[in-house]
């Protein structure tokens, strides 16, 4: 493979490749991200490279194993193209069928196809299905055409084609100004303006200059990053590239949490074909501008995400922020100047070079420009990844685009922020997602963490469970948040186990502002609030944690028992025979009994005790009723008596 | 070097470029409480005591003065409500780890911090870093450092430089606020004595 | 572990003091734990302080001072496997291995570690063991998932 070494060798490379590339051949792309991978889709892969070459049709269809797709409740995920026709959960038992009836005789299999939960109805393409139709994917959509382990693959889509524009066509200052122009914040929760920063760094004096990619990425339910960084590693290297010749730096660093070692793979792979291709190294392109870039990984710990221990693990020390009264941009890793932005933030400069600033400010919203990808977890119907431009409503993503709350649940917060971040009630729910609406309404956007809460989930609980992962996150180096977090932990703690007493909810709130007014670090900083907002929304739900020992939720544990309504038994026996801890009491026609003593509280019962008797109910804030007399537990069956 | 001007509690101060509003402000004569500060070592900022409020521009914001370098027409107040509440609650959490050191007392007194506020902690560091931080910067030693993260820190000897190196120095141990310092000492001593003791027997 | 093996992983980095925690990453991945003697190879080698190591060592949830045991078990709890129900999940593994998070049982069969958000929230709560994730996990059948390690 030849080096390509200038930017006319790069479009005759790409149109070498586009010619070789026939776009009606069949080809069936797989995802192939971390969760699909969870659900199977590497047995698939192996089952469809079996079925091919068994059915002798190598030369005809090709698989190509990308990088996420986004929909990731309905994993494993091919489409068919060029048809465009998408199947979902796929087994391996389901690739024969798939071969022989769409990919030889063009027939659909109606039961893989997505059916829509309301209309019932069968949508056949891509691009038809509400999940995908709602969204924008300016970032995010070239994973389902991309296989992050083949260059080609990028340049195919037109990869390479801004760094050519930015080195060769344009002076560092010009593209400074475009991506000033543009408009572009910080994806990673911060939302800095990413013009301004890089200025700052271009005019700190210093001739070593570095740029950074944060793919630290660590609030629990949060994976954009690394959907990104595992299915276009290549975007994230080129909006690098662009950024330090902005700034004037030759050296980059990718910090990637070895949590993720598809990204970590994946990374290394596109480094090491961008070296061979010429795109990476010495005089990029033939225009003079030197780049290398080193892959760090993380090792462990949260607080690593903030800039500035981040740089600190850069060094090879523990991962401690400093105090950022002086710049990181100015004064960064070896107190030299650095820019560090966050993986979506660097993937969305190729676009704005190639499109420039005016296309890409008219997505969003006035203050908060371009597009966002969301992660939408938790008591949500279609789990995945969702990028919308910046002013679409919490409600349109929830409900045309999640839709909405499975199990017929009435949803009851959205939590977003991460750690950082807040929990928003239902009220809320037509706010528009940007960098300014959230933080008013006490939670704020963040990283992109979008949880969804239903009515049973507990709001204390919620504060508490963020809290204990801060505590045990927290570096420990300031009294704030070593020592005032823990406290708060321990308050709350208290209080969902039915120890909380008065005046509690007082030193919390006194807690929260030591924390948010002295603590070293963002972290430190934003540890109360999600404290904070779930008093703000649900003090309701406090107060009778406190004071009636009841959680209105029925989630925690110590305030909850499980009870068998003896009007509703019909001694089925479900729940005696999974019961873990054989706590239950019963026998054949006979109503079941739950031993307080021995029940752990694990929940089977409940779940397990079939809808049409729903006998297994769970009971807060009021004493258990004593088991009825062995006597009268004999169940007489209504049935029976003609 | 040109002087600059700013203003501690409505005084006029002048100070010189690289200070830090804590040298600034002793310089003038006013008293801004530290713990984990010492003239012989680098700033670094975990206490938290040192918390001043900056004014600019109608901006308000807390910064730890040990650290914050001093500017043109800063303004700075080093006492009110906030602050002094602030400082209380540091002082108690602090007190639920070290109820009888020395250095806390007064601060205690004047602030009006209850040493009964939280449940007493079983460790008595205050992690005011004194001892990792004097080793590393002034004896170059290395012979003490922080053990694990959050909640969990925890000072730790290494026993083979300690065997070495502190029978003869222990220039640390008036620099601790409280006794945790001389307690990890002597446990590092006693768990390492039955080996280096005897190597030490034998040097003689 | 060999000290040959660590002395080509240092040169592989160049034994450049800021590679320490790539390095150490490297040692623990293939030893499964970083014994003392390697702790002070690096410290040795790198020309770093053991209490920067001693730190380093125990600042990073990745590293661990002591042996693992054969079977790496991670429960999620990430937010979303969190209010799908992870903490009974965890309650029932700690119930059948007799451990709590970040131990190992006596045999050295088990490692339990609490991890948070393995990015699979569609299959919440999930349970990896030995880098597999099983997803949807009830408590009802982790007994069933864990008896087929030995």
């Amino acid at each position: 493979m030849s080096r390509i070494n200038s930017p006319a060798d790069l479009e005759a490379f790409r149109s070498n490749l586009l010619s070789e590339r026939d776009p009606n051949k069949t080809s069936i792309t797989l995802c192939s991200g971390s969760a699909c991978h969870a659900s199977g889709s590497r047995e698939v892969a192996a089952a469809i490279q079996a079925e091919i070459e068994q059915q002798g049709l190598g030369d005809e269809v090709a698989l190509r194993r990308t990088g996420c797709h986004g929909f990731c409740e309905r994993g494993p995920i091919i489409v068919i193209r060029p048809e465009e026709i998408c199947y979902f959960q796929i087994k391996p038992e389901d690739v024969p069928e798939i071969i022989s009836q769409t990919i030889k005789e063009k027939k659909i299999i109606e039961r893989l196809l997505y059916t829509d939960p309301a209309t019932k109805e069968k949508i056949v393409h891509e691009s038809a299905i509400p999940f995908y139709k709602n969204q924008g994917r300016l970032v995010f959509g070239s994973n389902v055409e991309i296989d992050p382990k083949s260059i080609d693959d990028y340049l195919a889509l037109g990869g390479y084609s801004a760094l050519a524009k930015a080195l060769c066509q344009m002076a560092p200052e010009q593209v400074l100004e475009e991506v000033t122009k543009s408009n572009l914040r910080g994806r990673g929760g911060g939302g800095f303006p990413t013009g301004r920063k890089w200025a700052e760094s271009r005019n700190a004096p210093g001739d070593i200059k570095y740029v950074i990619v944060n793919a630290d990425e660590g609030d629990p339910g949060a994976y954009m990053d690394r959907s990104l960084l595992e299915g276009n590693p290549h975007s994230v290297l080129e909006g690098l590239m662009i950024g330090a010749y902005a700034i004037g730096s030759r050296q980059g660093y990718i910090y990637v949490r070895q949590e993720y070692p598809l990204a970590v793979e994946n990374v290394n792979i596109a480094i090491r074909q961008a070296e061979e291709y010429g795109l990476l190294g010495k005089s990029i392109l033939g225009s003079g501008f030197d780049f290398t870039i080193d892959v760090h990984q993380g090792a462990g710990a949260f607080v690593c995400g903030e800039s500035s221990a981040l740089m600190t693990a850069l060094e090879g020390k523990a991962g401690e922020p400093r105090p950022k009264y002086i710049h990181t941009a100015v004064k960064g890793v070896w107190d030299r100047p650095s820019v560090l932005n966050n993986v979506e933030t660097w993937a969305n400069v190729p676009l704005i070079i190639n499109k420039g600033a005016d296309w890409f400010t008219q997505y969003g919203t006035e203050k908060s420009k371009g597009t966002k990808i969301f992660s939408l977890v938790g008591k949500i119907a279609n789990t995945g990844l969702v990028e919308v431009p910046m002013g679409v409503t919490l409600r349109e993503i929830i409900y045309d685009i999640g839709g909405g709350i499975p199990g017929g649940k009435r949803l009851k917060a959205v939590q977003t922020g991460g750690p950082s971040g807040g929990c928003l009630p239902e009220e809320m729910l037509d706010l528009e997602v940007g960098f300014d609406e959230l933080t008013k309404a006490g939670s704020m956007m963040g990283s992109g963490g979008m949880i969804i809460l239903d009515e049973d989930t507990c709001m204390v609980d919620v504060a508490r469970y963020f809290l204990n992962f801060l505590t045990d996150e927290s570096c420990g180096k300031c009294v704030p948040c070593r020592e005032g977090i823990r406290q708060m932990l321990k308050t709350l703690t208290n209080i969902t186990q039915g120890k909380g007493k008065e005046g509690d909810i007082e030193l919390l709130e006194q807690l929260a502002e030591v924390a948010r007014e002295a603590a070293l670090c963002a972290l430190g900083r934003s540890a109360p609030n999600p404290f904070l907002s779930t008093l703000k929304y649900f003090r309701d739900e406090y107060e009778a944690h406190i004071k009636e020992k009841r959680c209105p939720a029925l989630s925690c544990k110590e305030l909850i028992s499980y009870y068998i309504d003896p009007a509703k038994c019909q001694g089925c026996g479900t729940c005696l025979r999974k019961c873990p801890s054989e706590a239950i009491v019963g026998g054949k026609n006979k109503i079941h009994v739950v031993d307080q003593e021995k029940c752990t509280k694990c929940g089977t019962c409940f779940e397990v005790c079939p809808s049409r008797f729903a006998a297994a109910t769970k009971i807060s804030g009021e004493p258990v009723p004593p088991p009825i007399p062995e006597e009268a537990r004999t169940i007489v069956r209504k049935s029976k008596e003609k | 070097m040109s002087d600059i001007l700013l203003q501690i509690d409505g005084k006029e101060v002048k100070a010189k470029e690289g200070m830090t509003v804590l040298e600034a402000a002793r310089s003038a004569g006013i008293s801004i409480p530290t713990l984990c500060h010492h003239e012989k070592l680098e700033p670094y900022g975990a206490c938290r005591l040192c918390l001043v409020e900056l004014d600019m521009r109608g901006w308000k914001k807390l910064v730890v003065s040990c650290l914050y370098p001093v500017a043109k027409d800063l303004v700075v107040t080093t006492r009110s409500e906030k602050i002094d509440r602030i400082r209380k609650t540091i002082l108690e959490l602090l007190l639920a780890h070290a109820p009888d050191a020395f250095d806390l007392q007064d601060l205690a007194k004047e602030y009006g911090a209850d040493r009964d506020r939280f449940e007493k902690e079983s460790s008595f560091c205050i992690h005011c870093g004194l001892c990792v931080r004097y080793c590393a910067e002034v004896k170059k030693k290395y012979a003490v450092g922080f053990v694990n993260r959050g909640a969990n820190r925890e000072i730790g000897f290494i026993p083979e430089v300690a065997s070495k190196e502190c029978w003869n120095c222990k220039e640390c141990f008036p620099l601790c606020p409280t006794e945790a310092l001389q307690a990890a000492y002597v446990l590092t001593e006693a768990l390492a004595s039955s080996s280096l003791f005897s190597e030490r027997e034998a040097e003689k | 572990m060999d000290k040959d093996r660590i002395d080509g992983i240092i040169d592989k980095h160049r034994s450049e003091p800021s590679s320490l925690i790539q390095i150490l990453l490297e040692i623990q991945a293939e030893n499964h734990w970083l014994p003392k003697e390697a702790l002070e190879q690096v410290s040795e080698r790198l020309q770093v302080p053991m209490t920067q190591i001693q730190h380093i060592a125990t600042f990073y949830k990745a590293f661990s001072l002591v042996p693992k045991g054969r079977h790496q078990i991670h429960i999620c709890m990430g937010t979303a496997c969190h209010v799908r129900g992870a903490s009974r999940v965890l309650d029932t593994v700690e119930g059948l291995t007799g451990i709590k998070p970040g131990e190992t049982d006596l045999d050295l069969k088990f490692s339990v570690e609490t991890v948070n958000c393995l990015g699979c929230c569609a299959l919440g709560p999930v349970v990896e063991i030995d880098g597999k994730a099983h997803g949807k996990m009830a408590p009802a059948q982790t007994a069933d998932v864990l008896k087929n390690y030995d």
